[in-house]
């Protein structure tokens, strides 16, 4: 790990002037992923602004009957939440799906956005990544893939996002609410945040350099049976191999999103068209495109059974 | 004193103490966290400074050029040891690769240097900047691509008894299978840790081992220094499994390190690290191969097994247990090994019988479906009271059957359906699956210091180590037994190579060894004590701290009114192991729910039933096993370190990828004792439960799997994309 | 833990630290070397056990170190030093956290409780003695990760947090065997001591509700 300054930032429009204004800067809230990243100098700021005295923890109604969730509300919060249990039980259920209650009680909502991936060599920094040093090429090509992306994948890269958490957020239209270094502030549609690889995998996100998540916003309830389903090799505190969020109406409508499968969210509106001709057709179109290895490739079995049953049976 | 006539009745079997489920006596220090593990000497010395691995970024070839300047450079920075700084270095009689590798490079993440600065944080920071040009060789990674050149495994030679081939050919029911395991990770708790001081040309070494006299031994050969220049202290250990039996880089490189400072130097092996820079469990492809009658019993039986590992090291002796588990007139094993260049391989709790019955006892429960068979009946049918290679030589005990049909009776075996994929409970599908437990028993020497303080404490020194076996306990136990004092009056020291040297942790022989040396010094405390009282030692008796003789009592303590009375004595063993095959002995059951749709898989019940002569303390004996269920559920389900056959490493090296056990994998577990005693194995008739805890889980987890959904799986680790396309389609 | 601290964070409020302290260490080399690398030293004051410690660190100094090596509350365990075991679990602000994945500078004021601030040898927590009583341990070393994460582990159950397992997000988590192995997950026992663990836990809650199979 490399030296760094601490300080603590003020307002979050501060904090993002001040990490627009040096490129080795980085904020930390719960620091649960940036942290592990810094100790194996995959990630090496210079300067550490610690978000932890902003006020942005709050979980709030809107006006339009959604719930403003500040980035810095703490998983653990998020997840037991009387209106996120009742109205986006989906949430709760991915939240509570993800790592361990240590770790819930330390990572922040704005910071589960923003994981990195857990693809092995990406953590190995003696092998050649993409996304450490762009143009390094990729070691995972042609590699232990078992856990690695099936969908939206490039030469580049075959990362997933690691997250729970995110994959609700898709399946419910959140919103990420940012401020930038100059003041301004913007919503990003959830659909947009996260990026595929392509040549560039280490950019990751939409977020212009300094800006700074502020909260994610939830549209008004939408109601259905709403069920996240995370299939892993062990049985708690471990990574998805395929996760299924699924919201399904009475009339056999609904929505769904996987989670293991890609560089970010996977959501298909074709898919969600074909809810009502049944699991088959739907995860014909959530899938389709895919590019497996001899390793993952189980990964599109897994998610057509998973999606079948969430779909024969909706889990609370 | 020497063991070579079978034990009659001595004062342990007053069982008054020993044989009672005490709590273990380290149990408030480690529940506090005030037990002093390695790394956590503040209390012994000062002014450490800390030292940081560097580990090869390649796995073969050679250093071409380092540059050290920008690390010697950074702030704190106190050296940087490599080996063209260290000096000549030796090799330990127990290390296949160098700790410190350079210019050669035999794994990868084999350690390179040691960074040495006056905190963690800049010690992990100067690491950083040491820039390595290698020059890489092409090496061998893959098994199945190296097995069949495979030579076969020096000092593992063949066996062959009766006419194999033959009797298999023409037997009328045959199966004939292969099977795999992975390499398996020990990770342990805690890493390898040490800290090292010198005095003059005296090191002490506070480290995280095993086996204190082999390390010592290991230590002073690679430093090339003098056997009694070297003292290790090892009270704590936060897990071995294998992993420490041996000297590893931190105790290496410690040494190194606060030679090249004049410092105290601590170093903890940085987890990322600890899966290609130590040992692992080697893989194995096994095939084997039964012939049997239409009634089940077996005519032909072989068992061939192949594993790799670096030039100059071992197999994976993964046939070991075949040779005597099952009879059959005609039988056969082999050994191969390949010359690999993935890290050393090396022993992992029961090595050879825990990969080798992962193989075996799903072979056996295939060939009881072949022969439409309860594959407990089947085990049953081909127990065997002797040595299947030489029939004169008899089991000193062995109650399999009563095992099985124990365990069948308890866990409810009649209720399974022989027929797989029958039964359903809401979304799971639902299994049970058996399998036999098979550990050798091995007897070591082992000595100990007793010393009946002046007022009359106890105390016991022995340089055998506690893991979380019990140890301490155990020894505290027998102590107290053999000298009629209450446990509390027995102070038990371990794991200092300045006490006498015992059997160590290993093989499950730690708890009987180094409990019946303890019987043996305590045998010539109670002559000295009797002597000293003026009581005929032959007679006198150790009770309520009293020693009785002649119709007179005399307080213990006072033997010791002027000064401690100290004896020390070990226990050593003649050819009872020769007369008599001693092993250990167990069957597991258990039940697995698997999901319908996405074949996760889940353990629903875990019983074992084991025979493992007496039990010396049934709460850390049943801990021991519920342990080893433990773990051989992780090797059933998920433990596999994966091989980029690229480019020659474990890729998935951190806790996040090798993924062992959690809380939620894991049921309430039961252990049944079976009451026995085993007088051929020591005065203790004592037997270890540490490793026999592991052997057969993961084949019964295994068959659980298949007779919840009719998918075999013989490639470990039984994982659900083995299981996907064989699953029912979906409703 | 649904309770907020927002006590704790305002007192933190506005103040910056550790620019105006940087120093560099008073090793030999550091002239050598590059500003940039010199170690930036801050102050913190953390009230650990109930006792106030004011500790000059270097900022990458991880609370678990803060407590092994300048602290030397080695009751704290590091086994991986990347949160995937829980050894160096310990209680902030009533949390239970992994000390290993935050910084001590962003600890200010911050009450902590470590495995020493539960009991001692000689006073044992009726977790601890519980843990004794159950054999749930064995090499010890992931000991105190579990005491301290069962005893705000079972606050969380108290406080109504949902878990993975939880069958109705509307109801208030029943204290089942399986909660209690969902919830310790976080905190890995390779010598697999995990049954006699959850019977050591559940003894001291008071026993369990027996809950739905697995």
């Amino acid at each position: 790990m490399r030296a760094f300054t601490y300080e603590r930032a003020r307002t979050p429009a501060e904090a993002a002037a001040a990490a627009a204004s040096e490129p080795g800067a980085r904020f930390i809230a719960g620091g649960t992923n940036l942290l592990d990243l810094m100790k194996l100098e995959i990630e090496t700021p210079r300067r550490l602004i610690d978000l932890g005295g902003l006020k942005l923890d709050e979980i709030k109604a809107t006006r339009d009957g959604g719930l403003r969730i500040g980035a810095l509300a703490r998983n653990t919060d998020l997840a037991a939440d009387k209106r996120v249990r009742k109205d986006y039980p989906v949430l709760s259920r991915a939240l509570l799906a993800g790592a361990s209650g240590q770790l819930r009680n330390k990572a922040t909502t704005a910071g589960n956005l923003l994981q990195r991936t857990r693809c092995p060599y990406f953590y190995d920094t003696n092998m050649p990544c993409n996304k450490r040093s762009p143009g390094a090429g990729c070691s995972a090509i042609g590699g232990f893939t078992r856990s690695h992306a099936v969908l939206g994948t490039s030469e580049a890269c075959i990362a997933t996002h690691p997250s729970d958490m995110a994959v609700a957020m898709r399946l419910l239209d959140a919103g990420v609410e940012t401020v930038r270094p100059d003041g301004a502030t913007r919503t990003i549609p959830i659909a947009e945040f996260h990026r595929l690889p392509a040549e560039t995998p280490h950019i990751e996100t939409a977020l212009a350099p300094g800006e700074l998540i502020t909260a994610v916003t939830l549209p008004k309830p939408v109601g259905g049976k709403q069920a996240y389903h995370k299939v892993r090799d062990r049985a708690s505190y471990a990574f998805a191999l395929v996760s299924v969020a699924t919201i399904i109406h009475e009339d056999g409508s609904g929505r769904v999103a996987l989670g293991g499968v890609a560089h970010k969210p996977w959501r298909v509106e074709e898919a969600e068209a074909a809810m009502p001709r049944g699991a088959k057709a739907t995860t014909e179109a959530l899938l389709s495109g895919a590019r497996t290895t001899a390793q993952n490739a189980f990964k599109l079995t897994l998610a057509e059974r998973a999606l079948g049953a969430a779909m024969a049976q909706p889990r609370g | 004193m020497k063991f070579d006539t079978p034990a009659t009745t001595n004062p342990i079997d007053q069982l008054k103490i020993v044989g009672k489920p005490v709590d273990r006596i380290d149990g408030p220090l480690k529940t506090t966290g005030t037990a002093p593990y390695a790394y956590e000497r503040h209390d012994a010395l000062e002014g450490v400074a800390y030292g940081y691995v560097v580990g090869s970024a390649i796995a073969k070839g050679r250093i071409k050029a380092m540059d050290l300047g920008r690390a010697r450079a950074a702030p704190g920075v106190l050296t940087v040891v490599t080996a063209q700084t260290a000096g000549k270095l030796g090799k330990g009689d127990n290390n296949t690769a160098r700790l410190l590798g350079g210019p050669e490079i035999e794994h990868y993440h084999q350690a390179v240097a040691v960074v040495v600065a006056e905190t963690f944080e800049q010690a992990r920071a100067a690491a950083a900047l040491i820039k390595i040009d290698y020059e890489r060789a092409k090496g061998t990674f893959d098994l199945a691509s190296a097995k069949d050149g495979a030579p076969p495994a020096k000092d593992n030679p063949d066996t062959a008894v009766g006419d194999f081939d033959t009797a298999f050919a023409a037997a009328p029911v045959k199966l004939d299978e292969a099977y795999t395991t992975p390499d398996q990770a020990h990770a342990m708790m805690e890493p390898h840790a040490s800290i090292a001081a010198w005095k003059g040309d005296k090191l002490t070494l506070w480290t995280s081992n095993q086996m204190i006299a082999w390390s010592r031994g290991d230590v002073a050969k690679t430093l090339g220094i003098p056997k009694d220049d070297v003292r290790l202290v090892s009270p704590y250990i936060g897990g071995g499994f294998g992993g420490k039996l041996f000297v590893r880089a931190d105790a290496i490189l410690a040494a190194l390190g606060a030679k090249a400072t004049g410092r105290p130097v601590k170093i903890a092996l940085p987890r990322p690290l600890m899966f290609n820079n130590t040992t692992h469990r080697p893989a194995t492809i096994q095939r084997i191969r039964i012939g049997a009658t239409q009634d089940g019993r077996i005519t032909a039986i072989g068992h061939e097994s192949w594993s790799g590992d670096l030039p100059g090291g071992g197999p994976e002796t993964a046939t070991q247990q075949t040779r005597l588990l099952y009879a059959g007139a005609n039988r056969m094993t082999k050994m191969k090994l390949a010359v690999l260049d993935l890290p050393e391989g090396n022993a992992m709790r029961a090595p050879g019988e825990a990969p080798g019955l992962m193989a075996l006892e799903v072979a056996i429960d295939e060939l009881a479906e072949k022969l439409g068979m309860d594959p407990v009946e089947l085990r049953v049918l081909n127990d065997t009271q002797v040595d299947p290679e030489k029939p004169g030589r008899p089991f000193s005990q062995r109650r399999l059957v009563e095992c099985l049909r124990t365990g069948a009776d308890r866990f409810g075996w009649n209720r399974r359906q022989a027929r797989p994929g029958q039964v359903r409970d809401g979304r799971w599908l639902v299994g049970m699956g058996v399998a036999a437990a098979f550990r050798n028993n091995m007897v070591m020497k082992s000595a100990a210091r007793v010393r009946l303080e002046t007022s009359g404490q106890i105390t016991v020194e022995t340089d055998m180590t506690d893991i979380g076996t019990g140890s301490y306990t155990i020894i505290a136990q027998t102590a107290a037994e053999m000298m009629g004092v209450p446990l509390h009056r027995v102070t038990v020291k371990l794991g200092d190579s300045t006490f006498p040297v015992s059997a160590g942790s290993g093989g499950q022989w730690g708890g009987n060894s180094s409990t019946a040396g303890v019987y043996a010094a305590c045998v010539k405390l109670r002559e000295a004590a009797a002597t000293k009282l003026g009581f005929d030692p032959t007679v006198a008796e150790f009770s309520d701290g009293q020693v009785k003789a002649g119709g007179r009592n005399a307080p213990l303590a006072q033997a010791a009114t002027e000064a401690p009375l100290v004896v020390e004595d070990a226990m050593e063993y003649g050819d009872l192991t020769k007369t008599h095959q001693q092993s250990t002995f167990g069957g597991h059951f258990v039940e697995v729910g698997v999901d319908a749709a996405t074949a996760e898989i889940r353990i629903r019940r875990m019983l074992a039933v084991c025979a493992a002569g007496r039990i010396l303390n049934p709460k850390s004996a049943r801990s021991q096993v519920i342990g080893a269920m433990t773990m051989g559920a992780g090797a059933a389900l998920m433990e596999e370190l994966a091989v980029d056959k690229r480019l020659g490493f474990f890729v998935n090296h951190d806790l996040a990828g090798y993924e062992v056990p959690v809380h939620a994998d894991i049921p309430h577990q039961e252990v049944v004792f079976l009451d026995e005693t085993d007088p051929m194995s020591s005065p203790m008739k004592a037997k270890g439960v540490g490793e026999l805890g592991i052997c057969g889980v993961a084949a019964a987890v295994a068959n659980a799997v298949y007779n919840a959904t009719g998918v075999r799986v013989r490639d470990y680790p039984v994982t659900l994309d083995k299981l996907l396309d064989g699953m029912p389609t979906l409703a | 833990m649904v309770e907020q601290s927002d006590a704790g964070l305002s007192r933190r409020g506005l103040m910056a630290v550790g620019v105006a302290s940087a120093a560099v260490a008073s090793a030999p080399s550091a002239t050598a070397a590059p500003a940039q690398d010199a170690p930036i030293l801050a102050t913190v004051t953390l009230e650990v056990n109930d006792r106030k410690q004011t500790l000059h660190l270097d900022t990458r100094t991880t609370l678990l170190d803060a407590l092994r090596e300048h602290l030397k509350l080695t009751g704290t365990k590091k086994g991986c030093d990347h949160g995937q075991c829980g050894a160096c679990t310990v209680i902030v602000e009533g949390r239970r956290i992994n000390a290993c994945l935050t910084l001590a500078v962003m600890h200010e004021g911050d009450t902590i409780t470590t495995i020493e601030g539960l009991g001692t040898p000689e006073r044992l927590h009726p977790l601890q003695a519980a843990f004794v009583r159950h054999d749930g341990y064995q090499c010890g070393y992931c000991t105190p990760g579990q005491i301290c994460s069962a005893k705000a582990m079972l606050d969380e159950i108290k406080a109504g947090v949902p878990s993975h397992v939880t069958a109705d997000l509307s109801d208030k988590p029943k204290l089942t065997e399986a909660e209690l192995r969902e919830r310790m997950s976080g905190n890995i026992c390779r010598c697999g001591a995990y049954s006699n663990i959850v019977e050591a836990i559940a003894e001291v809650a008071g026993g369990l509700v027996k809950g739905e199979p697995a």
